[in-house]
């Protein structure tokens, strides 16, 4: 029966089946691990819920509840800080190093190597490094080099002020080697015939950066400043294991969403608080997405 | 005759060479130089502390005066880390493989085969980049509770068996070779299943490695997730292990760098062989993606 079935196939028609045959472990892997949690995670954000007892259904409160939480606002404004500051600093440096080590001929690959060995560490360990570093003396190495140049010594992560970027820090830092080699990658796809004509025209360094190289490396950059906004909206290894007093202390004063989420879900077992402020993490992104693909038409 | 030629082209080099030198030339490099050795400082202080002992910690030193592999033997033996190291490995290869295997084939069908309903699937698939892995988690859990998926390997895998950015990047490239390839093989009689594993993957081995790179590292690194779904001990992966040291070893700086160090010094030196690749990879999948 099924044999005759298939021999009575067109070609179209076997390959056709073929593709759904290939496709059939995958769609159910995307429906159950993907599509079904992102609708439970929407559906959870509207119930009262602590894992144990019944799902009951509170509407918005959990947003409103949200709204009115002062620690949100602090913990909401905490998570761009991360990003509008790092974002920018880091592609700065970034840029500035990819463009003079693009022209760097003599130990380029090394040098490239060693801008890019930090991409490559677990951000927990490097987090232990960083927080090392960051000790009061004897021990912590930022505070001697201070003391040799006269400077008082700096409470870093025990401080409401700095302990945010000190978490920034190794952030940015282990993140600079994939810009730089991203935008090395931009700017040697510019056709030499642009440089070439630049030069005969008399166009200093200045001018060639601004009018050839800036340009060119525009979708490059609006590329790395989603990734990394996205990168650093999502920010919570660094914070989680950095800062002192409490998990985004001191005094919430380092706490991004995604640990608040964390709490919220995983020690306070408030599921449907978290799972709507996952929703908000999610139209945050969205937005950066959303708002990328608006540049990237502006750009044709 | 050719010993004296390719002296000639040496001379022409250094010549050529020393034409660059030329004192700004000389600053930019020492600059660029001296901040990639700033980069690479906190590893190298890392190295340094754990052949520290106790009482050299508290001087600021890049070589220890006596030198002891102690606080490896310390953390081999008087902690879970070689456990830890286990966990990790299985998973990530385990994560690694299945994300080649089906990234790939789901790319292959997307790329290769007309058939009604292909966009929606590759549009479906797309989307799931834009939905973030912390919304997910809490679905996650649940269902890892229900199906006591908790504190096993497939619990920390299950997530990541697929990946839609793996799927597009794969597509990509499987766009790129030639329908005659295919039908060729069709018309001499392979399977489906042979095309594509025999003749279609062979030919895009720098994507699945710069894919198995990626997937393999973010495995490697990835802290949220497992962190949740275990909670004991033995069953932890590295990054969860070395956060628990956290109280226990808290002021013990030299073990915990001990640590950090055998959670870094792998990846640093797969990356050492692999340096080549992994720096292509990343502009391939940056450019294409």
């Amino acid at each position: 029966m099924i044999k005759n079935f298939w021999e009575n196939l067109t070609i179209n028609q076997k390959l056709a089946i073929t593709a759904w045959v290939f496709l059939a472990i995958p769609i159910i892997f995307y429906v159950t691990i993907r599509f079904y949690p992102t609708y439970e995670a929407f559906y959870v954000s509207f119930m009262k819920w602590n894992l144990l007892g019944a799902k009951k259904y509170i509407g918005f409160k959990n947003y409103i509840r949200i709204y009115n939480d002062e620690d949100f606002w602090i913990v909401l404004w905490n998570t761009i800080k991360y990003a509008i500051i790092g974002v920018p600093v880091s592609l700065l440096i970034s840029f500035t190093v990819a463009y003079y080590l693009n022209e760097i001929k003599f130990g380029h690959q090394t040098i490239r190597a060693f801008y890019f060995i930090p991409f490559l560490t677990t951000a927990i360990a490097m987090a232990w490094v960083w927080r090392w570093f960051y000790q009061p003396m004897p021990i912590g190495y930022f505070n001697i080099m201070l003391s040799w140049v006269g400077i008082p010594q700096q409470p870093f992560l025990k401080s409401i002020e700095q302990g945010l970027y000190a978490i920034m820090a190794p952030a940015v830092w282990a993140g600079l080697g994939f810009q730089i080699v991203i935008f090395i990658a931009g700017i040697r796809a510019i056709p030499k015939s642009h440089f070439e004509a630049a030069e005969i025209d008399g166009a200093g360094r200045i001018q060639i950066l601004k009018e050839i190289i800036l340009p060119a490396l525009k979708p490059t950059t609006i590329f790395l400043v989603v990734i990394s906004t996205i990168g650093f909206l999502r920010i919570f290894d660094q914070v989680y294991s950095m800062s002192e007093d409490s998990a985004g202390g001191p005094l919430n004063a380092t706490k991004p969403l995604v640990l608040m989420i964390y709490e919220y879900a995983f020690d306070m077992y408030k599921l449907g608080r978290a799972s709507a402020l996952t929703v908000i993490l999610f139209l945050l992104l969205f937005t950066v997405s959303i708002l990328q693909l608006w540049f990237m038409r502006k750009q044709k | 005759m050719v010993h004296a030629e390719t002296e000639m082209t040496d001379n022409n080099q250094i010549i050529e060479k020393l034409e660059e030198l030329n004192p700004k030339k000389i600053i930019i490099w020492t600059i660029v130089f001296l901040g990639s050795i700033v980069m690479v400082t906190p590893i190298i202080f890392m190295v340094s502390m754990s052949f520290k002992t106790g009482q050299e910690v508290y001087l600021f030193s890049l070589f220890p005066e006596k030198a002891t592999i102690k606080n490896y033997i310390f953390v081999l033996t008087e902690s879970k880390f070689i456990y830890w190291g286990l966990n990790s490995l299985w998973v990530a290869t385990f994560s690694t493989l299945s994300v080649l295997f089906f990234d790939s084939l789901v790319g292959y069908t997307l790329a290769k085969y007309s058939f009604r309903g292909r966009e929606i699937i590759f549009v479906a698939i797309l989307s799931t980049l834009m939905i973030p892995t912390e919304m997910l988690i809490i679905p996650w859990y649940m269902m890892s509770r229900e199906f006591g998926w908790i504190d096993t390997y497939w619990g920390i895998a299950f997530p990541g068996l697929m990946t839609g950015f793996g799927t597009f990047l794969m597509r990509q490239f499987f766009m790129s070779l030639p329908d005659e390839l295919i039908e060729a093989a069709r018309i001499d009689g392979w399977s489906e299943f042979a095309i594509w594993w025999k003749i279609a993957m062979p030919l895009v081995v720098p994507a699945l490695s710069a894919l198995a790179i990626f997937h393999f590292l973010g495995n490697w690194t990835a802290f949220l997730w497992p962190l949740i779904i275990i909670n004991d001990p033995d069953m932890y992966t590295i990054p969860v292990g070395l956060a628990s040291f956290n109280g226990e070893y808290e002021m013990n700086w030299e073990i915990v760098m001990t640590a950090s160090c055998l959670a870094t010094i792998p990846t640093l030196f797969v990356f050492i062989i692999l340096q080549k690749y992994i720096i292509k990879g990343i502009m391939l999948a940056g450019l294409k993606g």
